[in-house]
């Protein structure tokens, strides 16, 4: 059974939908991160799901209940926002104890409750203290503390880590996990870092304008993109989309080269896409060559050098070793195996399998 | 922190530029020292004067001469013997401090749900409010008086109170500052669970201390040296406030000045402590701290 569903969820706003029916199930105890470029409607799905905005079409429903008339306090639900909102004039503990509110814990339960999350997040020391005194890292956990301290069925985090710089918000990543293993607690996690959603998620969810693009662990959506969109936004830096036409079991490229793709279908004539992750790509003799070019830059990496290759005006990145990479303004021959390529039809963007 | 910075820089400058820029930077110096000793001196006349004439005799009253001939404290021991002023003392007090009361809450009630709330004519609403701000109070007494007349509100603390309870101005002031608090603070107190009331006043409120601390000076201000009304609205002189008071003493043909400006400068008092009390809750950042670092 699954812990939140939603069901043909649509978003209007001022005659603009902004979600076209979106279906997603969520196990309990699953952490799924919502990932997708700026204006996707990531932040929509979620603040819908928390009850701060209106349901336009379709149902929303928590732990077995349909919320989308409820409160936000009554849904069982907690938030943490990109700009943390804890409360300035208060104390860490205030602020914690706010998410207990509602709650019909006695007093000293509540106390005991706070003290808990306090320890588990490594703040005990900090309980005195008014935000004004933390640091960005530690204000963070005061947020999620105040998030946490409810036992909510589902959290809801809208990009938490966007303000930290990038050591601390390694950090923080790792720490949440951590937290997800130990306290079990279903979670929606917003991002639109695909790094973030890789290193995070038991299941990704990848958006564009308004619609899912695929739903799958972060393994499924890197090694079998369901269409081209979702294999160039995850993976850094982005998968190659080499143009062709698909005849016959094979793809003619637009430099002439044909590259047996056996077994897909699709009719012949078909104009398509031949993506390749710059990993899959690499230099190659001049006879197992697929494109040749010339290097416009190499990147050394340490165990490898990302090789940008201008191949007939187009640049096409390739990776090459990390010990005497190539230079620039060298001639060189790419060379991949069809097995680590993808096939997408160029007019709608579709894998072909 | 700022000041400093422009000090050393300034100095440093000077030394590596030499003698000349020294005499223009000092020459600017002095005119702008001139200026502000100028605005100074303009500011503090008045007091000094109000001071100087509660210290003087009647008959030297119309001398322009700052210091007193003969300087005596008869004035204020008259003043405060009068019984007259305790009672006026104590009504400008109980108005002002209720006005204020009234403007810190109402004011900031209805700038927060003008500011966060979205419904239909909020902004024709906002408009109407402000408008009002365009009306000087000499032409809304007339209507003023004849409301209070029909109510028999004449001679009353609410008939002195009941035009200043809420002001335009105070709406306006609060619902610019509720625009400086984030939603997400409010979103976040709605998962937590309080009320939308309890959000105003427990998260919303205590971020715009500010704006709240300046409000309550501007209004007691306000209201403690508001003149026109409480002296057309009042004919009992023992509802009169301190200023309607205050000028009562003497009649036309014989101002008392000196006893007006005792009267005054004692009434500076409750200003003083007001505005030290409040001062202090005007300090800047307070909404900042709760957001990212
Ligand atoms: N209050 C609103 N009124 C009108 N349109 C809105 C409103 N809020 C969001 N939108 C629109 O809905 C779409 C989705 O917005 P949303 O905030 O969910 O994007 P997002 O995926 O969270 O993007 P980001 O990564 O920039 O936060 C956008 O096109 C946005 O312009
Ligand atoms: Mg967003």
């Amino acid at each position: 059974m699954s812990h939140l569903a939603l069901r043909n969820l649509v978003k209007v706003y001022d005659k603009t939908e902004v979600l076209h029916s979106i279906n997603l199930d969520v196990a309990d105890g699953e952490f799924v991160v919502l990932v997708g470029p700026s204006g996707c409607g990531k932040s929509t799905t979620l603040r819908m799901i928390a009850g701060l905005e209106e349901v336009t079409g379709g149902e929303i429903e928590i732990a077995g209940r349909v919320v989308n008339n409820l409160e936000p306090k009554d849904r069982d639900i907690a938030m943490v926002f990109q700009n943390y909102a804890i409360y300035p004039h208060m104390t860490v503990r205030k602020n914690i104890s706010f998410g207990l509110r509602s709650s019909k814990m006695t007093k000293a339960q509540k106390d005991a409750r706070i003290d808990e999350v306090a320890g588990i997040l490594g703040m005990t020391d900090l309980l005195a203290r008014k935000p004004a005194q933390l640091s960005g890292g530690q204000r963070q956990r005061v947020a999620i503390g105040r998030a946490m301290v409810r036992d909510p069925a589902v959290f809801l985090f809208d990009e938490p880590l966007s303000n930290l710089d990038a050591q601390l918000r390694q950090q923080m990543r790792l720490e949440i996990k951590k937290l997800h293993r130990r306290v079990q607690n279903t979670i929606i996690f917003v991002t639109h870092d695909q790094v973030e959603a890789m290193t995070m998620a038991d299941r990704i969810v990848i958006m564009k304008d308004g619609h899912i693009q695929q739903v799958g662990t972060p393994a499924e959506v890197y090694h079998t993109p369901a269409n081209s969109f979702v294999a160039q936004f995850i993976g850094a830096p982005s998968m190659n989309l080499l143009q062709g036409v698909y005849a016959d079991g094979a793809v003619t490229l637009f430099n002439g080269v044909t590259v047996p793709m056996p077994g897909r279908a699709a009719r012949a004539g078909l104009p398509v896409h031949l993506g390749v992750r710059p990993e899959d790509i690499r230099p190659a003799a001049n006879g197992a060559a697929l494109l040749s070019g010339t290097v416009s830059v190499a990147e050394p990496l340490g165990p490898e050098t990302l090789i940008y290759v201008d191949v007939n005006g187009k640049e096409i990145i390739a990776s090459g070793p990390g010990k005497q990479p190539p230079k620039a303004g060298d001639a060189i021959g790419l060379g991949a195996n069809p097995a680590d390529m993808h096939l997408f039809d160029a007019a709608t963007g579709e894998v072909i399998a | 922190m700022t000041t400093a910075d422009t000090e050393i820089r300034a100095s440093s400058a000077a030394l590596l530029e030499g003698t000349r820029a020294k005499q223009r930077r000092s020459l600017g110096q002095t005119i702008r020292w001139l200026i502000l000793f100028g605005g100074g001196i303009l500011m503090i006349m008045p007091i000094a004067y109000m001071i100087s004439t509660s210290l003087k005799w009647p008959f030297e009253v119309y001398n322009v001469g700052l210091i007193p001939e003969e300087p005596h404290l008869e004035n204020y021991q008259y003043v405060l013997e009068d019984g007259r002023f305790y009672g006026w003392f104590v009504n400008s007090l109980i108005i002002a401090t209720i006005t204020t009361i009234s403007n810190l809450f109402f004011d900031s009630l209805v700038g927060y749900t003008l500011c966060k709330f979205t419904f239909r004519g909020r902004y024709i609403v906002f408009i109407a409010i402000l408008s009002t701000l365009m009306i000087p109070t000499e032409m809304l007494v007339i209507p003023w008086y004849l409301m209070s007349q029909s109510f028999g509100w004449l001679d009353s603390y609410w008939g002195i109170m009941f035009p200043g309870l809420m002001t335009a101005f105070g709406v306006f002031l609060m619902k610019q500052f509720f625009e400086t608090v984030p939603d997400d603070f409010i979103e976040a107190a709605r998962i937590d669970g309080l009320n939308e009331f309890q959000i105003f006043w427990s998260v919303a409120l205590p971020m715009v201390k500010p704006a709240l601390a300046a409000l309550a000076i501007f209004v007691f201000l306000g209201n403690w040296t508001a003149f026109l009304w409480p002296l057309i609205v009042t004919t009992d002189t023992s509802l009169y406030t301190l200023p309607v008071g205050l000028s009562s003493f003497g009649d036309e043909a014989d101002v008392q000045w000196e006893l007006i400006m005792t009267g005054a400068a004692i009434s500076t008092i409750p200003t003083l402590v007001v505005f030290l009390i409040f001062q202090r809750f005007i300090i800047r950042g307070v909404v900042m701290a709760g957001l990212k670092g």
